[in-house]
């Protein structure tokens, strides 16, 4: 840590946020254009047109012709790419003569399905995902690296056995599967969950209640990984030099594993935790789609199989957004777990 | 994929006397290929050993399917209502029907079979994680080759683009493309163009994983002393690549292909589950469990056999592709 924040100071980490934010816009410019590309190229080859999917059952042709307009979906591609850019920065106004609709910045756009506004489905999916993530993570960021040190310490026990055929098991399933299991026994089975996702601010209980079964199985199978991966590494590590010095100094065997062993093991976790992390955080799609909860994964399953356009790229700019983010803090947080990383 | 002569060489200096058997003390050392190695080794990894013997006995039940549903089972598609209690639409028998007619029970509803519906189910799912596999072996290869190999603008261009992919959302992406992508390509119509269409997609956002470690490979492979030899003698650029590199590749390859192919069977399973897989009637384990869903408070059966049918199917090919892994592995002392 000591050689990182010499070697780097905050003038060098700040110019580093800087270029790395500039590679985040650019990331999230590039899955824009590609959803764009993905829902009005490809189905122009299949012969749909995006003006069908707003106007819903109406086939009447002069009010798709309208919509087509106002939508500015005649437009080319890119046009409509910088039109959408440009709303979410400043905001746009959808025209067709005398029938304007203003949308203000964040301007996302109108829910083919619905005709509502996209940016507060968004902001109403967001917390959920959140809570979902952050509640999981937790538990299996303890759980997964704790016994993945203490299997790595009791090498070859009925401990280290068991958890290890307990993990690859835990890696081997589909959340679907123990999810489903979970509501089986757990809400029909002995009742003790029920009901529908309530906001944490709203009602506490029922917030915690209704998402305490998604938590543990998503944290089962991740953690999983975690002592797999956690395992690997500390073995690897107790074999190294420094160890040895460690000890030969007389240091206690808490303080060589818990301060000398323990650092370089976060390290690998980390790049782990980053990449599943943003993943998650991009789509709990399955999670959230087996346990019914609305976040921003159910969000994205209903808009794609409805071909809802504006709330599949605001859904997909967010979970863009959430992976480049958890990306950086890991990079960040390197140097701060490894003092031999440096920033620049 | 016969292992060149000069790999001998490279990996008996690897291999430690640990893996020198114990009788052989009064003969001359033997220099031993990198696949005998591994093989001793597998040999010896009793549950690598077990999840191989699962995985090819999945191989052989998907290539026989038609064979093995004639023999125990009922068609896939054929409705038995007859085994349906009509008032709730669940199978009349305990657990799911479950009888000497029926090995794994009814479909709730329809009375499809369920064990003939497992038995395609397994084609389904081993042919797209295979093939997606190799697909995205194939092209992570080829670029992470060129791209250890010649450095500068190529590898800058690859890089980046490998760059992005990883970061994409890659589920929401994979679930668009196979909801967009037409029924009909190439003069192609059914299952057949979902097969296609899974493969190249899920193949497609996995392969900037094996170019990512290939790439890696091939920046210190390439600074090797017998590289340099194979240049001086006047070898060609393919030569160097395909000859000289690509043999020593091959361990990291097969080790990061066996172990994709339990990743993709989840992908595919994923998403027949929510609804962009396979279309129906084609049976598909994920497909399974989203009728499932419906049903599994009245009827827990017939949501535990294709999740156990998954279950079974990664987990043996973790534990193949672990030992495989650690047979490879040159540090490995087992």
């Amino acid at each position: 840590m000591r050689g990182a924040r010499t070697a780097a100071g905050p003038r060098t980490v700040l110019a580093y946020v800087i270029r790395r934010l500039f590679a985040v816009a650019m990331m999230l410019m590039v899955v824009t254009l590609t959803t764009f590309v993905i829902f009005f190229v490809l189905p122009k080859w299949a012969g749909s047109d995006p003006a069908y999917l707003f106007a819903g059952k109406q086939t009447d042709p002069a009010a798709i012709e309208g919509i087509r307009q106002k939508l500015g979906l005649a437009d080319p591609v890119l046009v409509q790419f910088w039109n959408f850019v440009q709303g979410l920065f400043v905001g746009r106004e959808y025209a067709n003569g005398a029938d304007v609709t203003n949308c203000p910045a964040p301007c996302f756009g109108y829910s083919f399905r619905t005709e509502q506004d996209v940016w507060p489905q968004l902001t109403e999916a967001i917390p959920v995902t959140l809570s979902l993530a952050a509640g999981a993570c937790l538990l299996w960021v303890v759980g997964g690296v704790a016994a993945g040190v203490v299997s790595a310490l009791r090498r070859g026990t009925l401990w280290d056995r068991t958890a290890m055929t307990v993990a690859l098991a835990g890696v081997s399933l589909p959340i679907y599967f123990t999810g489903l299991l979970s509501l089986a026994v757990f809400s029909y089975q002995l009742d003790w969950i029920s009901g529908e996702y309530a906001p944490l601010e709203e009602d506490f209980a029922q917030w915690f209640q209704t998402l305490v079964l998604p938590w543990i199985t998503l944290a089962f199978l991740y953690a999983a990984m975690y002592a797999r991966l956690t395992r690997a590494t500390m073995l690897e590590i107790m074999g190294e030099d420094y160890i040895r010095t460690a000890r030969a100094k007389g240091l206690t065997e808490r303080v060589v594993i818990g301060r000398h062993a323990m650092r370089s093991t976060w390290t690998p976790v980390l790049t782990l935790l980053g990449l599943d992390l943003g993943a998650l955080l991009g789509g709990a799609v399955l999670t959230e789609s087996t346990y019914n909860l609305p976040g921003l994964g159910r969000l994205a399953i209903e808009s794609i199989s409805a071909k809802d356009l504006p709330v599949i790229l605001g859904v997909t700019l967010f979970a863009a957004l959430f992976i480049c983010i958890a990306n950086l803090l890991v990079d960040l947080l390197y140097a701060v777990v490894d003092p031999r990383v440096r920033i620049g | 994929m016969t292992a060149p002569s000069h790999d001998t060489s490279v990996d008996t200096e690897r291999s430690r006397t640990a893996d020198v058997p114990s009788g052989s003390a009064g003969k001359p050392v033997e220099g031993r290929s990198l696949r005998q190695i591994a093989w001793s080794r597998l040999k010896r990894d009793k549950f690598a050993l077990a999840g191989g013997v699962v995985v090819l006995f999945l191989v052989i039940v998907a290539v026989f399917a038609p064979v093995i549903v004639s023999l125990l089972g009922h068609p896939p598609d054929k409705f038995h209502q007859d085994e349906i209690d009509p008032l709730f639409g669940t199978p009349i028998g305990s657990f799911g029907g479950i009888s000497s007619e029926h090995l794994l029970g009814v479909e709730p509803n329809n009375g499809r079979d369920v064990f003939s519906r497992i038995v395609y189910g397994a084609r389904i799912s081993l042919l797209v994680a295979f093939l997606a596999a190799l697909v995205a072996v194939l092209f992570g290869t080829v670029l992470g080759i060129v791209a250890g190999y010649f450095g500068g603008w190529v590898d800058s261009v690859i890089s980046r683009v490998m760059d992005m992919l990883l970061a994409f959302p890659q589920l929401l992406f994979i679930i668009s493309l196979v909801s967009v992508l037409p029924n009909d390509l190439l003069g192609m119509t059914g299952s057949n163009v979902r097969i296609m269409i899974l493969v190249g997609v899920i193949g497609f956002f996995g392969w900037p994983y094996v170019g990512r470690i290939v790439r890696g490979q091939t920046l210190s492979l390439r600074e090797k002393e017998y590289v340099e030899a194979a240049r001086s003698l006047g070898a060609g650029q393919r030569y160097v690549l395909f000859k000289e590199l690509l043999p020593n590749l091959v361990a990291p390859i097969t080790v990061y292909t066996t172990l994709m192919i339990p990743t993709n069977i989840l992908t595919e399973a994923a998403l027949s589950f929510l609804g962009a897989g396979v279309r129906p009637p084609t049976a598909s384990w994920g497909q399974m469990l989203s009728t499932a869903v419906d049903t599994y408070e009245s009827n827990p059966t017939f949501m535990i056999v294709p999740g156990v049918a998954i279950f079974i199917t990664v987990l043996a090919f973790n534990l193949f592709g672990d030992g495989v892994r650690d047979a490879l592995d040159p540090k490995g002392t087992r």
